[in-house]
């Protein structure tokens, strides 16, 4: 069996520092070879820095970045040739049109004539930018600039796609096709995408990668992050009934079984609770039939499914608090 | 410099379907067109001891001054602005590949705006029946003398632009910087302060730059190798640090 390939990109150890203020603080991942990965993060987590000095535009101050086995650091050449980026609020010139953008771009990448007129075709079409070929670029509306941006990172078809939030500013419909446009990638170019948008995130990639402070506070499937992240389930139960018998009648069912919420009781005297347990498997059988045999009376009963977003949430506070911990004092006499 | 060629002809490209460059092209005509009929007023009043080719450019600095910075704050302080460098750096381009491509545009607009002032002498020697007023000369040497200056001038102005992100800081920066070596060295030459003997070196070095010295001997049909290496390395240099001060602000960013 042959050795198996390199993964598309490795970051070991990553260290970025603007004028004393640290931007990516000992970065490390490493992404396999067709897979969609996301990176999220809150404003100024190092997203942006890192996309960057991936693609050889920015110098890191120390450690290693290798695109398909090529250091960027030592072989930016090389790697220019392995990947298609585009970079934050997608710039691009105002005065051209489509195809002559895309006519240029794709002999700056090194694609021969013969074989760039059918290939910009291709994008064009996949991109659903057919209509606008022959308008200018600075007279589009937004959804088709970033189409555009899109069309030209994929044009030279380069192992590796880095695009630094490719959907922000577009409406609903427009990030389903660009979502579409990403998936069919999936499997033939290996991208890697930053978002705010979490729901985005969590549909297209297989990965997700949530960096706080310059650090990856989490990584791992989305299903995964939840289960590591939260580490527990939540369930809302509305329900009437001595309130008061609940706590050790849901310590006898689950001893991790808590009641972390409790509303009003409503005009007819129902209580929406909430219920969080560490156990993974579903309790909620067992849970409502000892609501009824000790006579409470349900309304309903429901697991909740954390988002992606309560996931990011909770990693990025996790961050927070690891990095604040000795300052808790003080900030808690502040507050 | 296998790139060189790509960005150069997008450059032109750009140039050609930009209304601007012939906005450009028809004002700077107009306003050489005002210049050289006021030099051929003076011809119909009097007899005067010089060609009209030779005053039309001695008078090169007055275009200079406007033209090279409109024609050079753009080319990279846009590219800044609108980030568009930082997809064109992630290219397999190099940054001197880019500067050169711009340099050579901005250069060739430059030569090809006074090559169109041609028109004048033609016009000229069509329509004169004195064939005195035209004296290929100081013509010949006067359009050597523009395009030899105008390699360090429109390096002066490539240099300027990388050097900001704002245009308007890019053309008055650029303006400066040519005053300074037009003017500013030919009132350094004509300073008594530097006619001490301790400072016979700077003085030298100040005749050696300058510029109005060099057009002189150019419209005389000398062209002095040291006049030569004045404005190429010049030029080199003007490029070599616009070079690095893309280079720099792509570190520093």
């Amino acid at each position: 069996m042959s050795a198996p390939p390199t993964p598309a990109i490795e970051v070991d150890h990553l260290v970025k520092t603007y004028a004393g203020m640290t931007a990516v603080a000992d970065l490390s991942f490493s992404v396999a070879r067709g897979e969609i990965i996301g990176f999220l993060g809150p404003n100024g987590a190092g997203k942006s820095t890192t996309m960057r000095i991936l693609t050889g535009y920015l110098p890191a101050n120390s450690g290693t970045v290798r695109i398909c086995g090529h250091s960027v650091a030592t072989e930016p050449d090389a790697v220019k040739r392995l990947i298609g980026y585009m970079p934050e609020n997608n710039p691009l010139p105002e005065d051209m049109r489509v195809s002559e953008y895309l006519y240029f771009r794709g002999r700056l990448k090194e694609i021969t004539r013969r074989k760039l007129s059918p290939r910009i075709d291709e994008v064009l079409e996949l991109c659903d930018l057919k209509r606008v070929r022959h308008k200018i670029i600075g007279q589009l509306s937004k959804g088709y600039r970033q189409r555009v941006g899109i069309a030209e990172a994929i044009l030279a078809e380069p192992p590796v796609i880095i695009m630094d939030e490719p959907t922000i500013g577009l409406d609903p419909h427009q990030i389903l096709i660009v979502r579409d446009l990403i998936a069919g990638l999936r499997g033939r170019m290996t991208v890697i995408i930053s978002s705010h948008i979490l729901p985005e995130i969590e549909m297209t990639c297989d990965r997700v990668l949530i960096i706080n402070r310059g650090r990856v506070v989490a990584q791992g499937s989305p299903a995964d992050l939840r289960r590591e992240v939260l580490g527990r389930t939540t369930y809302q139960l509305i329900t009437t009934g001595s309130i008061d018998a609940l706590p050790a009648l849901l310590t006898a069912i689950e001893p991790s079984l808590k009641i972390t919420a409790t509303s009003e009781p409503d005009a007819s005297g129902f209580v929406t609770l909430g219920l969080s347990t560490e156990r993974t498997e579903e309790i909620g059988e067992p849970l409502l039939q000892s609501l009824i045999t000790h006579g409470f009376r349900v309304r309903a009963l429901s697991r909740a499914q954390p988002t992606l977003e309560d996931v990011f949430l909770a990693a990025t506070r996790r961050s927070w608090d690891a990095k604040l911990a000795p300052l808790t004092n003080n900030v808690g006499a502040v507050t | 410099m296998k790139h060189f060629l790509t960005l150069l002809s997008h450059e032109l490209r750009m140039l050609l379907v930009s209304p601007s460059t012939y906005i450009a092209g028809t004002a700077f005509l107009f306003f050489m067109g005002f210049i050289f009929t006021g030099i051929l007023e003076n011809y119909t009043k009097a007899a005067q001891d010089v060609s009209p080719a030779h005053v039309f450019f001695q008078l090169f600095w007055l275009p200079v001054f406007f033209m090279v910075p409109l024609l050079t704050m753009k080319c990279l302080a846009e590219e800044r602005r609108l980030g568009t460098i930082e997809t064109l750096l992630t290219t397999p381009v190099t940054t001197t590949e880019v500067v050169l491509g711009k340099y050579t545009a901005a250069y060739a607009l430059y030569l090809s705006l006074w090559g169109a002032t041609g028109g004048f002498f033609y016009i000229l020697k069509r329509f004169s029946s004195d064939p005195r007023l035209i004296d290929s000369g100081p013509l010949i040497g006067g359009y050597v003398f523009i395009a030899v200056s105008g390699l360090l001038f429109v390096a002066i102005g490539v240099f300027a632009s990388s050097l900001s992100r704002n245009q308007a800081v890019a053309g008055i920066l650029c303006f400066v910087m040519l005053a300074g070596l037009i003017v500013g060295v030919r009132w350094l030459g004509e300073a008594s302060f530097l006619n001490r003997d301790m400072l016979a070196p700077a003085k030298a070095a100040v005749e050696y730059a300058q510029i109005f010295a060099h057009y002189e001997d150019f419209t005389r049909g000398v062209i002095d190798a040291r006049h030569l290496l004045f404005y190429f390395s010049g030029t080199a240099l003007a490029l070599i640090f616009s070079i690095l001060s893309v280079e720099a602000k792509q570190i520093h960013a």
